[in-house]
């Protein structure tokens, strides 16, 4: 049985492999006029789940521009906008049960916005207050919702990569028909997570989608100092998964994509990799700049390949929405987030009770009694702990 | 009650959760047919099906990730890291993400399900990748259990507990005492409580402490010390971290001396919190220096391994040391 799948071809003299051995076709459906290509094979989609794509992309695009200038203006201390990906990130969950657990790095907050999460949880996630699902325990856009099966952003790159391979594994034990699928960046891959996490959902035949956003730039750093090979798409043949490239900013090739992609998981128990090819339009977080290693015009090319254009440019053709509608919709979601951020920044901070619970499932002796003393030290001197000395 | 060495109630305790609970699979570099390269998992493949006990491919941060993903999804997950010298690429998953999956997540999701099973400890000649005690790295961690067994109806009743804890466990076994701890162990479904130490002898003159593997060694200087005239309360920690301050309190206040024996490291050792720890509580009582008898500061050797131990000889003149202070 050993080395049973490998190629059995010999030859005689020797003869290298290299990146051009590998070629790799990227799928394209929408062109940037909003019209298809010609024999272009159509994904899955009718009027509704278009306009709930659009919907999920007006408000991202909104949410992403009103919190930026709340960073700026010292309300909240850290953001990090999703412009110029969301195709890539609500193009693949739009073609996702909302059973199947998302498993994200940290950008993909519009596939928590498509599958439900309202304008007031983010809010009250980023302004850490009582409200926040996560008890005001991480840094803004840390978001997790239970009840919308997104598990709860970590800060360690790549972390979630093997995990989503235990996920969908769980999944397949349970005999449940659901995938699971899991964000990352092209930098992320290089970590040893991402490696561990593929090789055991392709041996282990866990039906996992791993969805790389390969955006151009790690923080400051390009793609041509992370990667040497054919992207990361050459990486998932090298695993012995099924895998695709796709333009990341065309909604339909990655709807199409993602939708087989899922059906191939569930029917074979296999994972599948997608590298979508897009663009991170704005900066790694609001910690950075990027006119620091990049140009203007370098910018400026790519936005004229703006996924969210591009999408409504083809509702438009379609007849399925016209740029009165569009622009309303921008102004409703502008109005809705200012008046939900000046909600949630008056909404109390989390209890000093909260600070050992959910450390165990029970706060230990000794941890309570570290809070005891605690509260005795904040009621001797109020002042110094204003958060929390009025509610002791 | 039968007789039987660690390893077979190791298995046996894991081939009883197994039964007990559908959803509880085991995995590991080669745990699945040919049973662990310790032989812990024997059987538990032709006895469930590949599906709940399966190899995994050799990447310790893998098999950690994927196992807080099973966790976070509902599945009871035991999974074993071959030599706890090897748990180091698994360092992130276990300390990052098991340890804090609830607490980030404000208790929407949790890896309680989730506990390593993985071999530690000297004394097999096995050069110091084969041999260390890793222990105090997860006890400077919140949100994991860290529990040691001595002998094979602790480990039997410990790791039954751990399964079903609702925390991630790290289980570290003593492998010197894998098969060289025979004793006899209950049949059937038991569980030692976790968090709570075992006052294995009752004495007077000093409180001696351990846990796994060196517990044998604590009763041997135990004897020695007893032909001097002086006794001995023994206590095994059980479980390291949360550990039970009351029992080893209770024990320094009556005798008036501790001494701790690990065979990790002196220096940063789990000895250190609880000197630190019993020095605040028993303050007035203590009639010597808490003495600590550890590993050196140095990787664990394999020549000279017998020196380097915090063995009989070495406890027994520390507890002369501090009863003639």
């Amino acid at each position: 049985m050993s080395n049973a799948t490998l190629t059995n071809e010999t030859v005689h003299r020797v003869s290298f492999l290299d990146k051009a051995s590998l070629h790799i076709p990227i799928l394209k459906i929408l062109q940037a006029d909003g019209t298809t290509y010609e024999n272009a094979v159509m994904p899955v989609i009718d009027k509704a789940l278009a306009e709930r794509i659009h919907d999920t992309c007006v408000f991202t695009r909104v949410l992403d521009e009103r919190m930026l200038s709340a960073q700026r203006q010292g309300r909240i201390s850290f953001y990090m906008t999703c412009t110029g990906e969301e195709a890539s990130i609500i193009g693949s969950t739009a073609a996702l049960d909302d059973g199947d657990v998302i498993l994200a790095q940290y950008r993909e907050h519009a596939s928590l916005r498509y599958r439900g999460f309202t304008t007031e949880q983010f809010m009250n996630q980023m302004f850490s207050n009582e409200k926040d699902l996560g008890k005001g325990r991480q840094m803004p856009i840390h978001y997790g919702s239970k009840e919308l099966n997104y598990q709860t952003i970590s800060s360690p790159l790549a972390t979630q990569i093997p995990q989503a391979t235990g996920v969908a594994h769980a999944f397949k034990l349970q005999g449940k028909r659901n995938v699971a699928i899991c964000y990352f960046g092209e930098g992320a891959a290089s970590e040893g997570d991402f490696h561990a996490g593929l090789n055991m959902a392709a041996v282990l035949k866990s039906p996992t989608i791993f969805f790389c956003r390969n955006n151009g730039y790690a923080i400051s750093t390009p793609t041509e100092e992370q990667f040497a090979g054919n992207g990361i798409a050459s990486r998932g043949v090298g695993y012995g998964m099924h895998t695709i490239r796709v333009d990341g900013n065309d909604m339909l090739a990655v709807l199409a994509a993602t939708q087989q992609a899922r059906a191939h998981a569930l029917e074979h128990n296999a994972p599948v990799l997608i590298e979508a090819m897009t663009y991170r339009l704005g900066a790694h977080s609001s910690s950075d700049d990027p006119s620091g290693y990049r140009s203007k015009e370098e910018e400026a090319k790519w936005e004229q390949h703006d996924p969210v254009k591009r999408f409504k440019l083809w509702m438009i053709n379609k007849d399925w929405l016209n740029e009165k509608d569009d622009a309303s919709a921008y102004e409703k979601y502008r109005e809705e987030v200012l008046n939900a951020v000046k909600v949630a920044e008056k909404v109390p901070l989390p209890h000093i009770d909260l600070l050992i619970t959910d450390v165990l499932d029970k706060p230990t002796p000794a941890l309570e009694k570290q809070l005891a003393d605690l509260k005795q030290h904040i009621k001797k001197y109020p002042k110094s702990y204003p958060k929390s000395a009025g509610r002791i | 009650m039968a007789e039987m060495n660690m390893l077979h109630a190791i298995n046996d305790a894991l081939s009883i959760a197994m039964q007990a609970d559908k959803n509880m699979v085991v995995f590991g570099e080669d745990v699945g047919h040919f049973g662990g390269v310790f032989r812990a998992t024997s059987g538990l493949q032709e006895k469930f099906g590949r599906d709940r006990c399966f190899n995994t491919p050799l990447t310790e941060q893998g098999i950690a990730g994927f196992a807080n993903g099973l966790a976070s999804n509902g599945m009871t997950a035991v999974a074993e890291i071959q030599f706890a010298d090897y748990i180091f690429p698994a360092f992130d998953q276990i300390v990052n993400e098991s340890a804090k999956f609830r607490y980030r997540s404000g208790n929407q999701f949790d890896v309680g399900g989730l506990t390593f099973r993985t071999p530690y400890g000297g004394g097999i000649a096995g050069g110091h990748y084969h041999s260390q005690s890793p222990e105090a790295y997860f006890t400077q961690t919140p949100g994991l259990k860290v529990i040691i067994p001595r002998n094979p109806e602790q480990a039997k009743g410990l790791l039954l507990a751990a399964i079903r804890d609702p925390n991630p466990i790290i289980f570290f076994e003593p492998k010197r005492l894998y098969r060289a701890s025979v004793g006899e162990v209950p049949a059937g479904d038991y569980e030692i409580e976790i968090g709570k130490a075992e006052v294995v002898k009752s004495g007077t003159d000093i409180t001696l402490l351990g846990w796994g593997a060196q517990m044998e060694i604590l009763e041997k200087a135990a004897v020695m010390a007893e032909k001097e005239g002086i006794s001995s309360e023994i206590i095994d920690l059980r479980t390291l971290s949360p550990w039970d301050i009351e029992t080893v309190a209770a024990s320094v206040k009556k005798t008036g001396r501790l001494l701790i024996n690990h065979e990790a490291p002196l220096t940063g050792g789990f000895a250190g919190e609880i000197a630190a720890t019993i020095q605040q509580e028993c303050f007035l009582s203590l009639e010597s220096p808490i003495s600590r008898v550890c590993g050196l500061d140095t990787p664990y050797p394999l020549i000279h391994e017998k020196e380097y131990m915090p063995d009989e000889l070495k406890t027994f003149e520390a507890i002369k040391a501090s009863v003639n202070y």
